[in-house]
């Protein structure tokens, strides 16, 4: 029986990390086979998560405290630190 | 006791600082700061959005892992330690920020017809977007379109596919189960690129067989 759609892109997720049952996955990829819409589906999918990631990411980022909030930190700190 | 933090601290190697720290040398505390503060506000500017609440959201993460580094075991890198307090930080802070009604995910995820077919389904991507667009007019784009997505779906997928986070870490920073990460996340990705998806090109239509 083949799956739908609607079906393979809710068990997206489950392809991708491999956690669906083998049944299931040989219907998934027998859909694929055949679908050039979700095969379209999966690819954009993939597509937007590095897209996501490279958006995003971390390392894109300047790394640097002010001044002013590195002061402001450890003056907290010393006013609440319990003695040692 | 060093109050200049730009003065030069002494930079001492992991398992040397978190000594310092525990033996609550103040010079350490200064170098924590300094060579791990960076990150951790880039982590708390993603999640919150806002630079005062980011700011506060790091020093409180730093309260937080000064009370708590007698308890750091060193399993972990220092750096990924502090990034989860960070993070939980940043997420605290979310939680007590005044919430304002969501857009509900429904009206971000692809439509389906009677038969299980997805509606519009007829735009494919170019293989690599990155080298058909102007790259920073995409990123923009995209991060953009990441700003669009309803707080809750948001934090999640910056958790999981930005920050790192695995399904159980994620959970256990929101106070959700991780099967609620999982669905949220997928949900996000679904929601996201259904966003961008009017600024891609190409045409493909699905054919396989309708639901029987």
């Amino acid at each position: 029986m083949f799956i739908t759609c609607e079906e393979l892109i809710d068990f997206l997720a489950d392809y991708r990390s491999g956690a669906l049952a083998a049944a299931q996955r040989v219907r998934f990829e027998e859909h694929l086979a055949v679908c050039p819409g979700c095969v379209d589906y999966l690819d954009s999918y993939e597509m937007t998560l590095r897209l996501g990631r490279e958006a995003v990411r971390p390392s894109a980022e300047p790394a640097e405290v002010p001044p002013e909030l590195v002061r402001a930190i450890l003056a907290a700190w010393r006013g609440a630190a319990p003695p040692l | 006791m060093d109050d200049a933090p730009e003065a030069t601290a002494p930079h001492r190697p992991e398992s040397a600082l978190v000594e310092a720290l525990r033996a609550g040398d103040d010079d350490a505390y200064v170098q924590l700061v300094r060579q791990y503060g960076g990150p951790m506000l880039a982590v708390a500017r993603r999640l919150l959005r806002n630079e005062a609440d980011a700011q506060d959201a790091l020093q409180d993460a730093f309260l937080s892992a000064f009370k708590s580094i007698r308890g750091f075991q060193g399993q972990s890198q220092l750096s990924t330690w502090l990034h989860r307090i960070a993070v939980n930080a940043a997420l605290m802070k979310q939680r007590a920020r005044t919430r304002r009604p969501e857009q509900p995910i429904e009206e971000l995820l692809p439509a389906f017809d009677g038969s299980g077919h997805r509606r519009n389904s007829g735009a494919s991507w170019p293989e690599d977007p990155t080298r058909t667009a102007e790259a920073g007019e995409l990123k923009k784009l995209v991060a953009d379109s990441i700003d669009r997505l309803p707080e809750t779906y948001r934090t999640v997928l910056l958790l999981r596919d930005v920050e790192g986070l695995d399904g159980a870490e994620a959970a256990a920073s929101l106070g959700v189960n991780e099967n609620t990460v999982k669905i949220r996340l997928h949900r996000a990705r679904q929601a996201l690129r259904e966003l961008l998806d009017p600024h891609m090109q190409g045409t493909r239509a699905c054919s396989s067989p309708a639901k029987s």
